[in-house]
């Protein structure tokens, strides 16, 4: 994110009063936003006689990680959220390269209508369809499979739509150039069209990783075993207050299932949030 | 006579790059579409028969069905109490961290770190602090000799604690589009008027917030569909209840379906949601995209 051109030097004098009014507020406010997380490791860390209450030496512990890891197969939901995540993102690059190509550059009859058709599932999501996306994944047997998880994402809208726009920016020339010295149409694509996008691959990447690394709902429905579930669904079933499980434990189980993402996400801030920024902004 | 062969074959391999994701769509997007609408004219078969026309029978079960009218006034409250909100809270954080601020990269992480969260994992967090006797909050509360109340088993509040922590959740992420907007803003603006000697708030109010007009209402239509479809945290906070105080539409779906395994009227319901997307959707492609352009 660039340095803001904001405020000059020239006036910067007449304001020298106001920040420190806006710069606590700005503090505040960060505190309160990430203070659920600074609890959670809180909890996390220490025995948890210590959930409530803040001293500043309480013992630290890794027993909740620990309990957690060992009450719950974390170990098997991380495999499946790291298969289920692969899985989506490289169909996902399949399909909507192929689709955005299409319909960046052939002349198919009726091109815009389809295109239409396609937006509309910015809108109507699998989530949305759960009732009946159930039953079509039961038709196919896919019901607790890690593919059924991820192949209602697979032609995803918005994929299609970026990969459009980012080929339809790309000049004809280079590709013509290409087809001149023999490229067949994949080796256009391949050549040509995908090196040049490789920002918005990067960028489509990330978000898609994250959102599914995240998703619940649709992965809830349609996995019923130890051997599909993702984490989310896992974490949710762990901590389910039926089980009884102590909140330290639950603390731990609940930093243990997004400690990938979010470390991830503080070594490459930068990167996510430009992501979501090119991904968001249509 | 050769152009038109080339152009022909063309069309026909544009129609097989599209074939994998039309096969999909149609699987994953369109078919469930129409089957959500064929289904709500049908009965559920009671005992193992098969499902019977039933006309509008399910559409008039929902106008006489309390609980939806409370799912969807419920839906209505949360997406007012959640997207004027965040929306607000979005803009001041990017206007600070937009500014001279020290701290400035710890601040803006911390203000975005929520959107990184699962809404699972957030909302194990927030149940610690909702918890009637031994949460965080009552515990704050006691210390200033306050008696707590049970943010989520009272009714009456049950829905206004989903909400803060939605608010939380979602604000972070808007302020990103807000802080793009800010820092694309031409700087000659903030000049021009220092020069006429403006008060920064007039020139917030007449100048920076009329021009980040097309990002609010980019982000009020992600807010809008976001209200509708993201119901996870209620699975731990709440489940819908006390009494459907927090059921949303897209929560009932769930309910009725697998729940108490009445497909067809969860496809009714759904019928619903998928007007309300319609809306939002017509509203965003007919009126928004004409009058703004970015990009």
């Amino acid at each position: 994110m660039s340095r803001s051109t904001y405020a000059s030097p020239s006036i910067s004098a007449s304001r020298i009063q106001m920040p420190s009014l806006e710069t606590v507020a700005a503090w505040l406010l960060a505190l309160v936003w990430i203070f659920p997380l600074l609890y959670a490791v809180w909890a996390a860390i220490h025995p948890s006689d210590f959930v409530a209450s803040f001293d500043l030496f309480a013992p630290l512990t890794a027993s909740n990680f620990i309990d957690a890891w060992n009450e719950a197969p974390f170990m098997r939901y991380y495999l499946n959220t790291f298969l289920m995540v692969t899985g989506i993102l490289i169909g996902q690059f399949i399909v909507c390269t192929l689709a955005g190509f299409a319909f960046a550059r052939f002349p198919v009859p009726g091109r815009d209508v389809l295109f239409m058709l396609v937006l509309i599932q910015l809108f109507v999501f699998p989530e949305v369809l759960i009732v009946e996306n159930y039953r079509i994944a039961s038709g196919l047997g896919l019901v607790d499979t890690i593919a059924g998880i991820g192949l209602p994402y697979i032609a995803s809208a918005f994929g299609i739509f970026l990969l459009r726009q980012t080929f339809k920016t790309i000049p004809r020339e280079l590709e013509d150039a290409a087809r001149i010295e023999g490229c067949s149409w994949m080796g256009v694509l391949l050549k040509v069209y995908v090196p040049l996008a490789k920002p918005t691959y990067l960028a489509y990447g990330l978000v898609s990783v994250s959102h599914h690394w995240n998703n619940f709902l649709w992965p809830l429905v349609v996995t019923n075993s130890v051997e599909t579930r993702p984490l989310t669904v896992g974490l949710a079933i762990f901590s389910a207050p039926e089980t009884g499980v102590n909140w330290a434990t639950i603390s731990a189980a609940t930093l243990l299932s997004i400690a990938p993402l979010l470390i991830a996400f503080l070594l490459f801030q930068r990167q996510f949030v430009q992501s979501f920024l090119r991904v968001g902004i249509r | 006579m050769r152009a038109v062969n080339s152009d022909r074959r063309m069309q026909v391999y544009g129609a097989l790059l599209l074939l994998p994701a039309a096969i999909l769509l149609g699987t994953f997007a369109y078919l469930p579409t129409i089957a959500t609408l064929i289904d709500s004219l049908f009965l559920p078969g009671i005992r193992g028969e098969p499902p019977a026309f039933g006309g509008l029978a399910n559409y008039q079960a929902l106008i006489e069905d309390a609980t939806f009218w409370k799912v969807a006034r419920n839906n209505l409250v949360y997406a007012l109490g959640t997207i004027p909100t965040s929306i607000a809270l979005a803009l001041g954080m990017a206007l600070f961290v937009n500014a001279r601020l020290p701290g400035r990269g710890f601040v803006r992480m911390a203000y975005f770190t929520p959107t990184i969260l699962p809404m699972i994992a957030a909302a194990n967090i927030w149940m610690f602090f909702y918890a009637p006797q031994i949460g965080l909050f009552n515990n704050l509360l006691d210390v200033l000799g306050i008696d707590g109340p049970n943010w989520l088993g009272n009714p009456r509040i049950a829905l206004f604690s989903v909400i803060m922590m939605t608010i939380w959740k979602e604000a972070g992420f808007f302020m990103i589009f807000y802080l793009a907007a800010l820092q694309s803003l031409p700087p000659d603006l903030q000049e021009a008027a220092d020069l006429e000697g403006t008060t920064r708030w007039s020139f917030f109010w007449r100048v920076t917030f009329p021009l980040l007009m097309p990002t609010t209402l980019f982000v009020m239509i992600n807010a809008l569909i976001n209200a509708v479809r993201v119901v996870d945290h209620l699975f731990i906070l709440t489940k819908g209840g006390p009494n459907n105080a927090t059921n949303l539409l897209l929560y009932y779906v769930y309910e009725n379906a697998f729940s108490f395994f009445d497909r067809p009227y969860a496809a009714t319901i759904t019928v619903v949601i998928l007007v309300v997307l319609a809306i939002v959707a017509t509203v965003k492609f007919t009126v928004l995209d004409r009058r703004i352009h970015y990009q």
